[in-house]
């Protein structure tokens, strides 16, 4: 018999390759934390900052200025992708590879819950513990998990209202008042309010937004789902209602970010409700029919301004990380009044300290800023769980079909309700 | 980790190179031949061992994994904890629709679950592959028989077809998603005020439309190459005889093209099985355009080891797929080859 020799030679390598493959892999999904969240808590060295595209060249400035006032803990930058997907789907698998390189991460407000909850994030508690007295409220809670500060607000992000000045003598204060101006906007032959409805994560946020506006909540405080409650009803009722009488027109239901801001630009929306970037190019964009006319306010709710869902990014220290101390020092210097006025004015990108919203020189380069605070500091975060992911989903499909009217808002609510415990029940 | 192997292999060709050169006949061919062999498959073991490390290991690695369960929540310290053995809870969860139940056990998956997506997925992802395959072929058909023919341009057109193909998908998906905007081009040229992404049976032929343009190029070239192989003779003879256009199409081009056809309409339909990108983009998987690839990739976000078991169902289902084309439809993408190499010799 000769096949046995044949085959020798590709056995041989076929068994040394499994094997050999088989040392890179490691075991997924492990939370063995409680030993490296102790490791290297003093040690100061160079480390690296992980973060997504940095569009706006606003990290590189701020690491070289870093780098040359410690020559001996330079920071390097490791950047990402631009999409939010790829930059969650690196960081895990870095994580669960244990890579001491990501020591310093930015995270997205809705993965610290899930970050923390594998226990990669390294609590920022007893000598690792960072002041946030002088942050906005909101913002530190969507870096917290279970009570816990997990990662340093970093920079934030809210809903504003941009409406029409030279049609809407005053700005609405409440839901029932703007939809009562929607005869306006019926007599110059426009929509009357839009948001994003399209099914993707912009769709969680204005469903959290309607829901949170009206007094529910999609989480309750131990982080179950509470959406079967006349509140959350009342909330999503408000959108269902808009778009069936055509309050919200029925292209809505397409709507991203861009798509709702162009229908704004070219005049086509009443009011519009979107994020502080839209101001910047519908004044200056030449296409813009609205530069002069551009109008913003915080956005409304039952009674009084409404709940806007909380955007925006922390930074976060690897449990995995070697030079912890250092990696705090630079967390503190990220969340420092400095770096955050060079946030704003280089990127556009939204304080966490309160007293910059009031700052004089910064409100005449941003001046939505006033409008901002108020958004923030009602803002409520987008559901804090370790099953984000789920919960997003389980908002996303059934605050479609309600929208549509395929569903009734009582279904559409009890189906995320079961949809949300049943992700959360594990296994 | 392949080059490391490098050093053994080299030692060989001392006892296998020469007897090549001895008599045609007799113990010394076996012999040459028996070497030949151990020689080459020395020289296939690097290959080997790159397949092994690539695929053969993530296979093995992704069905040990589909047979644990995901990370659950401790409720004390709100971490996550290692699953365990799930049996084959994965797969039956999938099969049946069956989501945990927060007092645990299982229940029907409620609607806004990914579980609950399983069959309405297989459902649009053979949609989508029966439609889209057939226009494809039509189509290709179609353009394969008039980039046959001598005219004068007639490399241009070959070049010009293949831009579509030339672009990647996720450039394409990008691009139709603005034509497909409610104030997109699509609306104004036509001056329809559709909503190409709002409703299913919409959202669906734009995925469809954007597919079709995107491979159409693929299919006709693949299908050109099998109408080339048609000696011209064969066409001449038939004219002679009298046979009409639609008599040497049906009784010539069509046979004659057949194996090519075959190989071009599996290569699409393994293709069309797993398509991801384009209602990924166009739709976000949004009004029944979510197909298995999408599932796969949403559930790899909420759980790897449930993901996992998805997708070598996934695989299982295109496996035979492609085995009823290879067995009963005469695709026979390998034989074919080695056939025609016979032929020659």
């Amino acid at each position: 018999m000769k096949t046995p020799k044949f085959l020798l030679p590709i056995a041989t390598a076929g068994v040394l390759a499994l094997t050999l493959s088989a040392c890179g892999g490691g075991g997924g999904g492990g939370t063995t934390a409680g030993g490296d969240a102790e490791q290297g808590l003093d040690s100061r060295g160079p480390i690296t900052y992980v973060q997504g595209k940095d569009n706006s060249n606003v990290v590189r400035p701020l690491i070289e200025k870093w780098n040359a006032a410690h020559p001996d803990e330079k920071v390097t930058f490791k950047e990402q992708t631009d999409q939010a997907d790829q930059q969650h789907d690196d960081l895990v698998q870095n994580f669960q590879a244990k890579n001491a390189n990501y020591d310093v991460v930015s995270v997205d407000v809705v993965w610290t819950a899930e970050f923390a909850a594998k226990g990669w994030l390294q609590p920022l508690k007893d000598k690792m513990a960072l002041d946030t007295s002088a942050m906005l409220k909101p913002t530190v809670e969507s870096a917290s998990y279970k009570g816990t500060l997990y990662a340093a607000p970093q920079n934030s992000d809210g809903g504003i209202l941009y409406y029409r000045k030279d049609l809407v003598p005053t700005a609405p204060k409440t839901w029932d008042e703007m939809m009562s101006m929607c005869s306006i906007a019926k007599e110059n032959n426009i929509g009357c309010f839009a948001g994003q409805y399209a099914k993707y994560e912009g769709l969680t946020v204005n469903t959290s937004e309607a829901i949170n506006s009206a007094g529910g909540s999609v989480l309750n405080a131990e982080g179950k789902p509470s959406l079967n409650t006349p509140e959350a009803k009342a909330g999503l009722e408000t959108l269902t209602k808009a778009y069936a009488d055509g309050s919200i027109p029925k292209e809505a239901i397409t709507f991203q970010e861009e798509q709702g801001r162009q229908a704004f630009q070219n005049g086509k929306l009443l009011f519009h409700r979107n994020w502080p970037y839209v101001y910047n190019l519908a004044k200056t964009e030449g296409s813009s029919k609205v530069k002069d006319v551009l109008g913003m306010t915080a956005l409304v709710g039952a009674d009084g301004p409404g709940a806007s869902t909380l955007g925006g990014h922390s930074a976060g220290m690897s449990v995995y990380s070697k030079n912890k101390a250092t990696a705090l020092d630079f967390l503190k210097f990220l969340t420092s009044e400095e770096t955050q006025k060079f946030y704003a004015t280089q990127g556009s990108l939204a304080p966490v300290l309160g007293a910059l919203y009031d700052d004089k020189e910064l409100v005449a380069k941003l001046p939505y800023l006033p409008v901002l605070k108020t958004s923030i500091e009602n803002a409520v975060p987008r559901p804090v769980t370790p099953f984000y992911p789920a919960v997003t989903k389980a908002i996303q499909e059934n605050a479609y079909a309600a929208i549509k009217g395929e569903k009734t808002v009582e279904a559409a609510l009890s189906d995320m309700q079961a949809s949300i415990e049943s992700a959360s029940a594990g296994q | 980790m392949a080059t490391e192997l490098g050093p053994t292999p080299v030692k060989e060709p001392a006892s296998g190179g020469t007897p090549i050169h001895h008599g045609p006949k007799g113990v010394g061919e076996d012999n040459a031949i028996a070497s030949q062999g151990k020689w080459a498959s020395w020289l296939l073991a690097p290959t080997i061992v790159a397949l092994a490390i690539v695929i053969v290991y993530p296979i093995i690695s992704a069905i040990v994994m589909s047979f644990q369960k995901d990370a659950g929540l401790d409720p004390v310290t709100g971490l996550f904890t290692e699953g365990g053995p799930a049996g084959f809870s994965n797969y039956t969860n999938w099969l049946f629709q069956q989501c945990a139940a927060p007092g645990g056990g299982t229940v029907a998956c409620p609607p806004g679950t990914l579980g609950s997506q399983f069959w309405s997925a297989t459902g649009t992802t053979f949609y989508f592959t029966i439609v889209t395959v057939t226009l494809e072929t039509i189509l290709g058909f179609w353009m394969a028989i008039i980039m046959a023919r001598t005219f004068r341009g007639r490399s241009l057109v070959r070049a010009a077809v293949l831009v579509p193909w030339a672009i990647p998908t996720a450039v394409t998906a990008q691009l139709w998603l603005f034509i497909f905007a409610f104030e997109g081009i699509g609306n104004k040229l036509f001056n329809t005020t559709i909503l190409w992404t709002g409703s299913e049976i919409p959202a669906r032929w734009a995925v469809i439309i954007a597919d079709t343009w995107k491979t159409t190029p693929f299919m006709a070239l693949l299908i050109l190459a099998g109408l080339q192989m048609i000696p011209a003779e064969v066409y001449e003879a038939a004219k002679v005889d009298g046979a009409s256009a639609w008599q040497r199409f049906r009784m010539i081009t069509l046979p004659l093209v057949k194996p090519a056809l075959m190989v071009a309409i599996l290569f699409r339909t393994l293709d069309a099985l797993r398509m991801f990108d384009l209602p990924y983009i166009l739709t976000e998987g949004s009004n029944n355009t979510t197909t298995l690839s999408i599932l796969v990739v949403n559930q790899i976000r909420q759980g790897f080891n449930s993901a996992a078991a998805l997708s070598t169902i996934t695989f299982i289902i295109i496996f035979m797929v492609a085995f009823i084309f290879v067995r009963f439809l005469g695709a026979n993408v390998v034989e074919q080859q080695t056939g025609a190499g016979k032929g020659k010799k």
